[in-house]
């Protein structure tokens, strides 16, 4: 989308290209250079999914991509089933929405979901990824997507090199 | 006080490490400091071109470490800088022929006797670079406003943080005209990029190439408008704070000027 | 993301039987020279041609060619998984985003340059050359296993070199070192006036000293910059001074002799004039 309007107004200066274009290429490159916050990024998001749905964590697979216009992350997340509701009633929460914040003003109650660990929202992760990263989120451009795929069959455990916690390697 | 260690490197070959360093070198030697430059490019050597002294050269870097000759008596003192020395590499292919740790030592005995220690380092990433920065304490990053430049001093960057080295950047031939056209990455683009501080921009020139092929630091031509960018640049590194020049893009009269000067 | 088929070359190409393709180092010894541009510009040159062309980036840890050729938002594997059997050669070959007989294998980023195989190497070059036309190998700078990898599969060597003492020194040293290897000189950013002015050393010192035989020489052109900028290799301009340098280049690499070798001369007065007013050359 973003092309097709550089395209129809005045073409941008080549320098602006350049800064945009290393942008986006030192953030693939800083991603791929830590694998450790990449696993962390995983076995977090991994996390909160499973606080919703079983999913099968030893085929999570969260890598990221370069596009031409942003650096995406891909999540592969097996689900294998519902969880239960949780104990005091309530109905279990679907997917998208993000944990409500306990009820106030009532006495006694228990609100439905008690949050035990710290929340971590999925916006929070991915800021979390691209400070982490250390690149500026450029005004106006989308932020990273996440993507459901159609779930790949497991690939085999690399020979030697290869960063951990990845069923296939990412750029780099 | 003991020397500051200072590895001059850029990760991109070609960007300027040596001129930098024996420009740099000779302008801090020009105020007064002793000041020794280091010759880490094991195998293909040219700092000692760049200074001319490529025939004065006895001892080198790897005879002094296997013990086959003392420091001093590697050490080519310049002709026309007093405190100034220059220690050079050797010519064999074997960047393994120095260890780490020799390279610390030999610095450190360096270090008691002088002010200043530029350390020219290889391009790359490799073994030869972390040779270069073993005895290092600081560095100076030099890259052009050009993407593959910036992408390897961003990797560099990334090992010399790896390594808790503090550095800072010096940006080499930048084109003013071709900035304000936005056909050039503009000096604070390079900066913002690579999220470093900056120490020095140095505008192309041709005279960089006749002052290399020479043999002649550009800071012993007083008038030259480069010169007095590396006397900025050593100042900076002593802490001074001073003003960027400013390089002004030649106006329409300007250009017709320097049009009928070159012919 | 792009899906590419690497099985078949363009309908009209001749395909020979047991034809191999040629693999060409392109090194110089010296950093910063132009290895990667002139990589990447030969290649796209002989594409336009017609030949089905490989680029190979041999520079472990620091690649470039990808970004040099706007290709570096569809790498998405490296030399590095091929040789070490992670994914196919096919997955990992990058189509150019204009000529499709042009593709690109990138270098591994965040790996050493000691990780590479040399025989691994030389088996993946062999197998380039079975596809391709042309296997172009930028080589990193230095003379030592980086080099070595990136000169293992090769047949010819194209050596580049700027008209400065170091540079020429540098090359000197790698031409030693390729041996018996059959090995040409491009000249890189030429500058006619200071050659002139004695402040530049000409073609003729060059050679003088390398005595290789001449295959091109370019002048210094700043709007190169733009090209790198944008990720458009300038062999494709067909405006260019420059780019019509590189696709002489091409033809004389291919075989025609016909195409003499230009010495760039210093502009004219009006060809002076005209730059300064019409902006670039």
């Amino acid at each position: 989308m973003m092309d097709f309007f550089k395209n129809w107004l005045k073409r941008e200066t080549s320098s602006a290209t350049a800064k945009e274009r290393l942008r986006l290429v030192l953030l693939s490159d800083h991603l791929s250079l830590a694998p450790d916050v990449v696993e962390n990024l995983r076995r977090d998001l991994i996390a909160v999914i499973s606080r919703y749905v079983e999913v099968d964590e030893a085929h999570c697979d969260v890598s990221f991509e370069q596009q031409d216009s942003a650096v995406a992350m891909l999540a592969n997340i097996p689900i294998l089933k519902m969880k239960t509701p949780p104990p005091g009633g309530g109905a279990p929460r679907t997917q998208a929405s993000p944990p409500a914040a306990p009820p106030t003003g009532m006495d006694g109650a228990a609100p439905a979901m008690t949050v035990a660990e710290p929340a971590v929202t999925v916006p929070a992760l991915i800021h979390a990824v691209e400070t982490a990263a250390e690149a500026p989120v450029g005004a106006g451009l989308p932020a990273p997507k996440k993507r459901r795929r159609r779930r790949r069959p497991a690939n085999p455990n690399p020979a030697g090199g290869a960063q951990p916690g990845f069923a296939s390697p990412a750029v780099g | 006080m003991s020397a500051r260690r200072i590895v001059v490197t850029s990760g991109k070959g070609g960007v300027g490490k040596t001129t930098t360093t024996a420009n740099l070198g000779a302008a801090l030697a020009q105020r007064g400091h002793r000041v020794v430059l280091v010759d880490a490019d094991i195998g293909l050597r040219n700092l000692d071109l760049v200074l001319g002294v490529e025939k004065r050269i006895v001892f080198d870097l790897v005879e002094v470490v296997e013990g086959r000759c003392q420091l001093r008596q590697a050490l080519i003192k310049d002709k026309r800088f007093p405190s100034l020395a220059m220690l050079p590499a050797a010519q064999t292919r074997d960047k393994g022929a120095v260890s780490e740790l020799q390279m610390t030592e030999v610095i450190e005995e360096l270090a008691e006797t002088c002010d200043y220690i530029l350390i020219d380092c290889p391009a790359g990433i490799e073994h030869g670079f972390r040779t270069a920065i073993a005895g290092a304490r600081e560095a100076i990053v030099v890259t052009t406003p050009e993407v593959s430049a910036i992408r390897d001093a961003d990797r560099v960057i990334g090992k010399l943080h790896e390594r808790g080295l503090p550095l800072r950047l010096v940006v080499n031939r930048v084109r003013p005209e071709m900035v304000k056209s936005g056909d050039m990455m503009s000096v604070d683009d390079v900066c913002e990029i690579l999220s470093a501080d900056l120490l020095g921009i140095v505008p192309d020139d041709e005279e960089i190439i006749d002052t290399t092929n020479r043999g002649e630091p550009i800071v012993l031509d007083a008038v030259s408008r480069l010169g007095s960018v590396y006397e900025k640049i050593a100042r900076r590194l002593e802490g001074e704070i001073v003003p960027f020049t400013q390089f002004d893009a030649p106006g329409f009269f300007g250009r017709l000027k320097t049009f009928w000067k070159a012919g | 993301m792009l899906q590419h088929d690497v099985s078949g070359a363009p309908a009209d190409s001749v395909v020979m039987p047991g034809a191999r393709g040629l693999a060409i180092v392109v090194t110089s010894g010296k950093g910063g020279v132009g290895k990667t541009t002139t990589t990447a510009n030969v290649g796209a040159a002989l594409a336009l041609r017609g030949a089905r062309v490989a680029l190979v980036d041999a520079d472990v840890g620091l690649r470039n060619l990808d970004i040099v050729m706007g290709l570096e938002s569809r790498v998405r594997h490296h030399v590095l998984d091929v040789l070490e059997e992670r994914v196919t050669l096919d997955d990992a070959l990058v189509r150019d985003k204009r000529l499709e007989n042009l593709s690109l294998l990138a270098a591994a980023q965040t790996r050493d340059k000691d990780d590479v195989d040399t025989k691994k190497m030389i088996a993946l070059v062999e197998q380039l050359r079975d596809r391709f036309d042309y296997v172009l190998i930028d080589c990193p700078a230095g003379i030592e296993t980086g080099f070595r990898n990136a000169i293992a599969g090769a047949q010819e060597a194209i050596v580049v070199c700027t008209p400065e003492m170091s540079a020429v020194r540098d090359a000197d040293r790698v031409v030693g070192l390729l041996g018996s290897m059959r090995a040409r000189l491009i000249i890189n950013r030429l500058r006619p006036s200071l050659v002139r002015r004695g402040k530049m050393l000409s073609v003729d010192d060059v050679d003088a000293i390398l005595r290789l035989p001449l295959l091109g020489v370019i002048a210094d052109e700043p709007g190169v910059i733009v090209t790198t900028n944008r990720g458009e290799p300038i062999a494709l301009d067909q405006t260019n001074r420059t780019g019509a340098t590189y696709r002489a280049i091409a033809a004389r690499l291919s075989g025609d002799e016909s195409v003499p070798v230009e010495i760039p001369q210093e502009p004219t007065m009006l060809g002076r004039l005209g730059a300064l007013f019409g902006g670039r050359a």
